[in-house]
């Protein structure tokens, strides 16, 4: 049964880094639904969120192979009863006066700010989690859709515990 | 002191240990070599004639001793001819760090005349690799990648160090040669549960591979098998590991494994896997592989365990350490039935022998038996002689049957028993066959000029044989391109090379040839023709079961 994890990986931040562990994702072919990087509080590391589908033996394949990566220094799991996980979406729409007013009645339910506003276009940001994101792309399709652009997902552990308490052996 | 890149490289390696490197100059790399000049009294360098036959020498290095293999070579060409020596230590986790050249700095990224992005090639076959981009990262970069590469599970690490860095000068101080990572046991309440496991089994098998002597756990090994009465299987990575004659050693499993010992492990139910990864030349198909056995999974490497095979107890951890926790959880046990069955596979094994008179492979390999000493290191290529070797070769030490297990290298046998003579300072040998030798020959003139003391045996048959036996038994003989209609004469080719030489026609001729060879101290070749139509057997079928096994061909 496949079911949808989140991995949270600190790495040393050095050059290349992202290379060595997306070379690793393709050649054992790890089918990865998104990827983010980012820097941390610490200059000497960079944190990659990875969210991707499948077995629990191949969340288990993917996180012993990314333990060998040299320049891994802690890996931590996440789901919704753990941490908190946001992506933002950035979605373009046709600005078409019928339908203007029921797109702002669906951005208003999901709390979606337009950022950007033209004669012909409308530019609506989303933060929430991924599914709630699905849901609101799922339903703008009843719209003209010109672009469409969402970062992934960023996820953190609730309470004072932090990815640096695990280290690789 | 202050030193230049190029001489901090040469004296971190001599700090780390290192005595002997494998290499081949060139344009990115002559600052280096200028420093081996200098420093020539302490670190020696063996020229090759390929860089392929020098990382495969490190490789061989490597494998007798347990210690890392150094090869050096310069960039481009230089660099990607040692791909194929890396990936091959890679896939048999032999620990080698690798020292390229590159161009300098400012033309890195512009296609300059001999640059490769070879951090970027060797990233699937290294356990790690580094592009030096400051004078101050190297000393710490070569010892760094020291520790990897023999740390944990062993494994290549590879070092390009750009040209402008080789000149660069900065302080250097000499420091201890690297420690590896201290090695732990696995967490006690598994090897707890392993062992209720082990105290509940019938009949226990135990199949152990290469991390077996990268742990040096065979005293370990060998005290669990007599307190559990279990009789005992190797991958082909892990021959020589342990006795061969060892009354509790069925021999070799897998595709080509003594019948005895493959189906001890097939009917087994409870097999225990110590620092083996269950490859698919193991279990052959992995669906219908050993169904009545609970599986208990010991490897350094974490990522093993449930890769291939679903282990019902898997335990990261240094072998030695949790082995000798094991011994001590596990109930002394007797299992009457179990040998007996046993021994019914072993006769039944004796029967299907091929026990042919004259110059059969069996024949040739019992022979060479007579000649081997505990010590003697040999490497073999890839291919039928490489199983019959494998096989019927008798050992009494670990690190003395070097042979490519993962990537299955033709060629890997010249450098790697040259490396392996120079590592031991014993008269090596390498048994080979007409096609492997082809590939990489040109490493005899390397034995001639080191006087490397070397019996090169090899098996002509003039085809390729194990691609034939496929083509003859599952492809209606179609012999496609598996025919080597050459013409070489290889006791004028190894004379041409100035090597000795000398072809053997009957057993009683390679007997005596073999003794010739051995008194040699340099190069011996011996031409030995063997039958086309030879079979490695046992033969697990491509996909196919143990219940599938072909244990004889024709009458």
């Amino acid at each position: 049964m496949d079911k949808r994890y989140t991995v949270a990986v600190l790495v040393r931040n050095q050059f290349g880094v992202l290379n060595r562990v997306t070379s690793m994702f393709r050649r054992r072919q790890f089918n990865i639904d998104n990827l983010t990087v980012s820097e941390t509080e610490s200059p000497d590391y960079s944190r990659i969120t990875v969210q991707f589908a499948g077995e629990r033996v191949t969340k288990q394949q993917l996180v012993d192979q990314l333990y060998k990566l040299p320049d891994v220094c802690s890996i931590r799991e996440l789901d919704n009863e753990n941490a908190v996980s946001f992506e933002l979406l950035l979605i373009k729409l046709k600005n078409d006066p019928a339908s203007r007013g029921d797109i702002r009645a669906a951005a208003d339910a999901f709390e979606a700010k337009t950022v950007d506003y033209t004669r012909d276009s409308i530019v609506l940001r989303v933060t929430a989690d991924s599914r709630r994101i699905d849901d609101f792309i799922d339903l703008m399709r009843d719209y003209e859709i010109l672009e469409i652009c969402r970062t992934g997902v960023v996820s953190l552990e609730r309470g004072a515990d932090t990815i640096r308490k695990v280290t690789n052996l | 002191m202050n030193l230049t890149g190029a001489e901090i490289v040469v004296r971190a390696l001599i700090e780390q240990g290192c005595r002997t490197v494998f290499g081949y100059p060139g344009g990115q790399v002559i600052h280096i070599y200028d420093a081996l000049y200098e420093y020539q009294d302490e670190l020696r360098h063996v020229l090759t004639a390929h860089e392929q036959g020098a990382a495969h020498a490190a490789d061989g290095y490597a494998r007798a001793t347990g210690k890392p293999g150094v090869v050096i070579a310069t960039s481009g060409p230089g660099a990607t001819n040692l791909v194929t020596g890396i990936a091959t230590a890679f896939l048999d986790s032999v620990p080698m760090v690798a020292i390229t050249g590159n161009v300098m700095n400012a033309q890195i990224g512009t296609d300059s005349f001999q640059e490769i992005d070879i951090t970027g090639i060797t990233l699937p076959i290294t356990k790690h690799n580094y592009f030096v981009g400051a004078v101050e990262d190297l000393a710490d970069t070569i010892r760094e990648a020291f520790r990897l590469a023999i740390s944990g599970r062993p494994g290549p690490v590879l070092v390009d160090v750009p040209k402008d860095i080789q000149i660069a000068r900065c302080d250097y101080a000499p420091q201890p040669p690297a420690i590896p990572a201290p090695p732990q046991a696995a967490k006690e309440v598994r090897i707890r549960d392993a062992a209720a496991c082990i105290n509940a089994a019938h009949r226990p098998f135990i199949y152990f591979g290469g991390g077996l002597a990268s742990s040096g756990a065979q005293e370990e090994l060998l005290a669990l098998a007599e307190k559990i009465d279990a009789p005992i299987g190797c991958s082909m990575m892990g021959v020589s590991c342990i006795p061969t004659g060892h009354p509790r050693f069925l021999g070799m499993q897998g595709m080509h494994g003594h019948y005895a010992c493959s189906t001890a492990m097939h009917r087994s139910d409870c097999i225990i896997a110590l620092g083996a990864r269950f490859n698919d030349r193991v279990t052959g198909d992995r669906t219908k592989f050993a169904k009545g056995a609970k599986i208990i999974h010991i490897d350094v490497d974490g990522s093993e365990l449930s890769k291939n095979v679903p282990a019902s107890h898997g335990m990261r951890g240094d072998l030695k350490l949790t082995l000798q926790k094991l011994v001590d959880y596990v109930e002394p046990a007797r299992h009457p039935e179990w040998r007996q069955t046993i021994a019914l596979y072993q006769s039944e094994e004796e029967r299907n022998r091929d026990n042919r008179p004259g110059l059969t492979p069996r024949n040739a390999m019992q022979v060479l038996n007579r000649h081997l000493r505990e010590d003697t290191p040999v490497a073999t290529d890839v291919g039928q002689h490489q199983m019959w070797a494998a096989q019927t070769l008798c050992f009494r030490k670990p690190r003395r049957f070097l042979s490519s297990g993962g990537l299955g290298t033709m060629g890997f046998g010249m450098g790697a028993a040259i490396g392996a003579q120079m590592a031991t300072g014993e008269h090596a040998v390498l048994v080979t066959g007409d096609g492997s030798f082809g590939m990489n020959l040109n490493e005899l003139a390397t034995a001639v000029t080191e006087g490397v003391p070397l019996v090169i045996l090899l098996l002509n048959n003039g085809v390729l044989g194990m691609v034939r036996q496929w083509q003859t038994l599952f492809f209606d003989k179609h012999y496609s391109n598996t025919v080597l209609a050459r013409q070489t004469d290889f006791v004028k080719l190894a004379e041409a090379f100035g090597a000795k030489a000398e072809r053997a026609d009957t057993l009683e001729v390679l007997d005596a040839a073999l003794s010739r060879a051995f008194q040699y101290q340099g190069p011996y070749l011996i031409d030995c023709a063997i039958g086309q139509d030879e079979f490695v057997l046992p033969m697990l079928p491509p996909g196919g079961s143990m219940d599938d096994m072909i244990t004889k061909v024709g009458g």
